[in-house]
């Protein structure tokens, strides 16, 4: 018998040889799903609460954009004037010296530090205790830490580095840490086999396995230093952050343009530089 | 019957029939992978389309539903030439006609029925689906589609906790969904094991033959077409070398559509 | 015993980790960072008083933090703190909300317009570069100072993590059941709908937990420059000179960033 042979029907019949369905229960395509329905829900409700608590409202925003347009207004065209354009250039380059700075002081303190963290390779109190400094430098924002230092040490661009730094300890040294322990302990118990002191121990057991990582990581931590070191200024810690802060207080709008643009090229820049420093180092 | 036969209007299915006129297709200028490819399926049957790979009936299949572009030629369809249609009409077009994929092809994330709802979306606004408030009747045509493919007892089920036989019996009720005038099918079996190929091939060609809807199947088993197709054609380099019913299928043609020695028994 | 090889094979077999170009644009790297290095030891402004000072500086700083004044907590740390969260929470659900349209934009699978897709990405970057405390800036000057200007600064920097991740997240979508969709002849909207964001839906909740957990630290700091919340709470201890209330209001701070990153390693684990 060949399909010719079938009885032709229209659509909505079934075919003889299927089961009819059970035609007591009607059945449900899509059985509500409470959860989904319950938190869209209270995300809707949430918005309104929020809004009204931080007093955010229709008139507030209209207000805010009329306002806005105006700033923007102010800001076009950018200020390319040869004095503003000079402390433009002294703000930029001192926010590169100390991002630099900051990233090769980072780098090599985070490898005693990393090492001292790790828990296969020192002593359990010890390194606990590193790893909690390593939590707290990560936690706060390097704007905090950057405020912390100009109170100690004053204005200026040693704060900023010192910030930095512990911004970069806080990330590059738990991934040394992190590294450390994960990597094979065969190498390690060869080379202490052998009878090598810590130190070269350190060096030819561990660092081999770790340093290659360590580059990219390395790389991150400039661009993110980069990006930060525009920031620390705003409180204090040099570079083009207190040129920008100084703009916006004396109501130089276009400057403010400026500065941001130069902001973003050199936030760019960073990005691509250190996309080559991790394809060099692969 | 040969691919050169013009259209003869026949008393039944003329409106049905698909044409298509010296359909070429060029991914790369002066290497035409459709050598102004012609044939008339009519509005009735399985036809199966078989040839090596490369040799274009995957491209031809996809020129149908316009997942191709063709570079030339005409696609005549119910009153419309699909070559030409654009934006809206070609969506209205296309959801007239359904596809089974290789690889199924469904939304791993939502449920069976869900799926099978899919080949509703042509018809339904946009706002019934994404708050899965289809239509009553439609959603009752699911079932039981499910149930005609043997999947009733999936419905609720995420897609992707099915095996690879029940995916495209999913995708068969999904392209049935559509109520189409035409169903393509590209490679339908080339996933499957052996018996579960048997079965889907089957599926397809009863389900789709109790609607009275025709089928273009793209298949590389010969086998399988032989089996199940009312008419075969050979494609070889981009251009059709046999056509007519399985019977007439002889191991010499077979040898002009896939070229080599010593592969037939 | 391994015999020894004819010199020429030997000098083929050498092994060589990196191309002899590898190592001199290495060599020339290094150089670079180490100029650059001494150049900047050098011609930065640090007095080198303040250098040797700063260690004794800085311990003092924190002597000075102790003991913390825990009553401040109650009458004024604790409405910034609620002030902190919702800004950072609201400015995630708004920032999401427009980053999903720029990666939209930006996803070369659903924009073919190459046009587009650059804006798309200039906005991304633009975004992204601009800290949100330079947003804040803007925003405070715009709509004064409060948890508004907050909120807004940390939409608009959130737009362009999240954007690029979601239009990542868009383009690893599979093609195939987009196809199906296409080839049923659903509208473009349907598409989206029932194609991509049943594949993108993991992803986008994970990035938005993820954003969310960043912008609480973001939130704590806009205060310092006008954007409320913890950090106009610092700002005010930090100019009265009251180091224990300083020592409360970093205290809070650390403990909720630490909340903030349990809750959403706890929500990445259960729901995604």
């Amino acid at each position: 018998m060949t399909r010719r042979d079938q009885p032709r029907t229209n659509m909505t019949d079934l075919s003889p040889r299927s089961p009819a369905p059970s035609s007591a229960a009607r059945r449900v395509a899509f059985p509500p799903n409470w959860q989904t329905r319950i938190a869209c829900l209270a995300l809707a409700l949430y918005v309104v609460y929020a809004c009204s608590i931080l007093d955010i409202s229709r008139e507030r925003l209209m207000a805010g954009f009329a306002h806005a347009a105006r700033f923007v207004s102010r800001m076009f065209p950018p200020n390319f004037a040869p004095d503003k354009l000079e402390l433009l250039y002294t703000g930029m380059v001192e926010s590169l010296q100390i991002a630099v700075i900051a990233t090769a002081v980072g780098v090599l303190l985070s490898l005693p530090l990393g090492l001292i963290a790790a828990r296969n390779l020192s002593p359990l109190p010890l390194a606990w205790a590193a790893r909690a400094l390593i939590v707290l430098f990560r936690t706060f924002h390097p704007v905090i830490i950057a405020i912390l230092f100009v109170k100690a040490v004053g204005f200026g661009a040693l704060a900023g580095v010192l910030a930095l730094i512990v911004a970069s300890l806080g990330f590059l040294s738990k991934l040394v840490a992190e590294a450390v322990e994960e990597m094979s302990m065969q190498q390690v118990e060869a080379v202490r086999a052998t009878g090598a002191p810590f130190l070269s121990l350190v060096i030819m057991g561990v660092l081999p396995q770790v340093v290659a990582r360590f580059i990219g990581f390395s790389a991150y931590q400039l661009d993110s230093n980069l990006r930060n070191s525009a920031l620390v200024g705003l409180v204090g810690g040099g570079g083009i952050g207190a040129t920008l802060f100084t703009a916006f207080q004396r109501f130089d709008y276009d400057f403010v343009l400026t500065i941001v643009l130069a902001i973003i090229v050199l936030v760019m820049a960073g990005e691509v530089v250190s996309g080559w420093m991790r394809r060099l180092f692969q | 019957m040969d691919a050169s036969t013009p259209f003869r209007s026949t008393a039944v299915g003329a409106e049905r029939s698909l044409i298509i006129r010296k359909l070429r297709k060029e991914y790369r200028a002066g290497q035409p992978v459709l050598k102004d490819v012609s044939l008339t399926v009519e509005g009735r049957g399985m036809t199966a389309i078989i040839g090596p790979s490369g040799t274009g009936k995957s491209t031809l299949i996809r020129c149908i539903n316009r997942l191709v572009d063709p570079t030339a030629g005409e696609i005549l369809f119910r009153g419309q030439d699909l070559a030409r249609l654009n934006g809206r009409q070609l969506r209205l077009a296309r959801r007239r006609m359904g596809m089974v994929f290789q690889e199924y092809n469904l939304v791993e994330r939502l449920s069976v029925v869900e799926n099978v709802l899919c080949g509703r979306l042509g018809y339904v606004p946009v706002w019934r689906a994404w708050l899965r408030k289809f239509p009553a009747h439609d959603v009752e045509r699911a079932f039981q589609l499910l149930d005609a493919v043997g999947l009733g007892d999936f419905a609720t089920q995420r897609a992707d906790q099915l095996s690879g036989g029940q995916r495209q019996r999913v995708g068969i009720a999904r392209a049935l969904m559509q109520e189409p005038d035409l169903v393509l099918a590209d490679e339908p079996t080339s996933s499957l094991d052996p018996k579960t190929s048997v079965e889907i091939m089957e599926l397809i060609a009863r389900r789709a033959g109790e609607r009275d809807i025709p089928i273009i199947v793209n298949i590389h088993n010969v086998d399988l077409a032989r089996r199940f197709a009312d008419r075969i054609v050979g494609m070889a380099k981009g251009e059709i070398v046999f056509d007519g019913p399985p019977r007439a299928l002889q191991d010499e043609h077979l040898l002009q559509i896939y070229g080599g020695e010593g592969w037939l028994e | 015993m391994i015999t020894a090889a004819p010199p020429a094979a030997a000098h083929l077999r050498r092994w060589q980790r990196f191309t002899l170009a590898q190592r001199v644009t290495r060599s020339v790297f290094y150089l670079l960072a180490l100029v650059t290095i001494v150049w900047s030891l050098r011609s930065i402004e640090i007095v080198p008083e303040f250098l040797y000072d700063a260690p004794q500086q800085t311990v003092d700083l924190f002597a000075r933090m102790w003991p913390i004044d825990w009553a401040w907590y109650p009458k004024v740390v604790h409405d910034a703190l609620i002030e902190t969260l919702h800004t950072a929470t609201l400015g995630t659900i708004l920032a999401v909300i427009m980053a999903s349209l720029v990666a939209v934009m930006v996803a070369r699978n659903i924009t073919r317009s190459v046009v587009l897709n650059s804006i798309g990405r200039f906005i991304l970057v633009a975004t992204r570069s601009v800290h949100a405390m330079i947003w804040a800036l803007f925003f405070v000057a715009v709509f004064g100072p409060g948890a508004l200007a907050g909120t807004m600064a940390i939409a608009m920097h959130s737009i362009g993590f999240t954007g690029k991740f979601l239009a990542e997240a868009i383009e690893e979508a599979k093609p195939g059941p987009i196809e199906a969709l296409v080839a049923a002849g659903a509208p473009p909207l349907a598409v989206l709908l029932k194609g991509y964001w049943p594949q993108v839906k993991p992803a986008f909740l994970s990035i938005s937990v993820f954003r969310w957990d960043i912008n609480v630290r973001e939130s704590a700091v806009l205060g310092l420059v006008g954007g409320g919340g913890l950090g106009m709470a610092l700002d005010t201890a930090l100019s009265n000179l009251y180091w224990d209330q300083v020592g409360l209001v970093l205290f809070v701070i650390f403990v909720v960033v630490m909340v903030a990153e349990i809750v959403t390693a706890l929500i990445r684990s259960r729901i995604i």
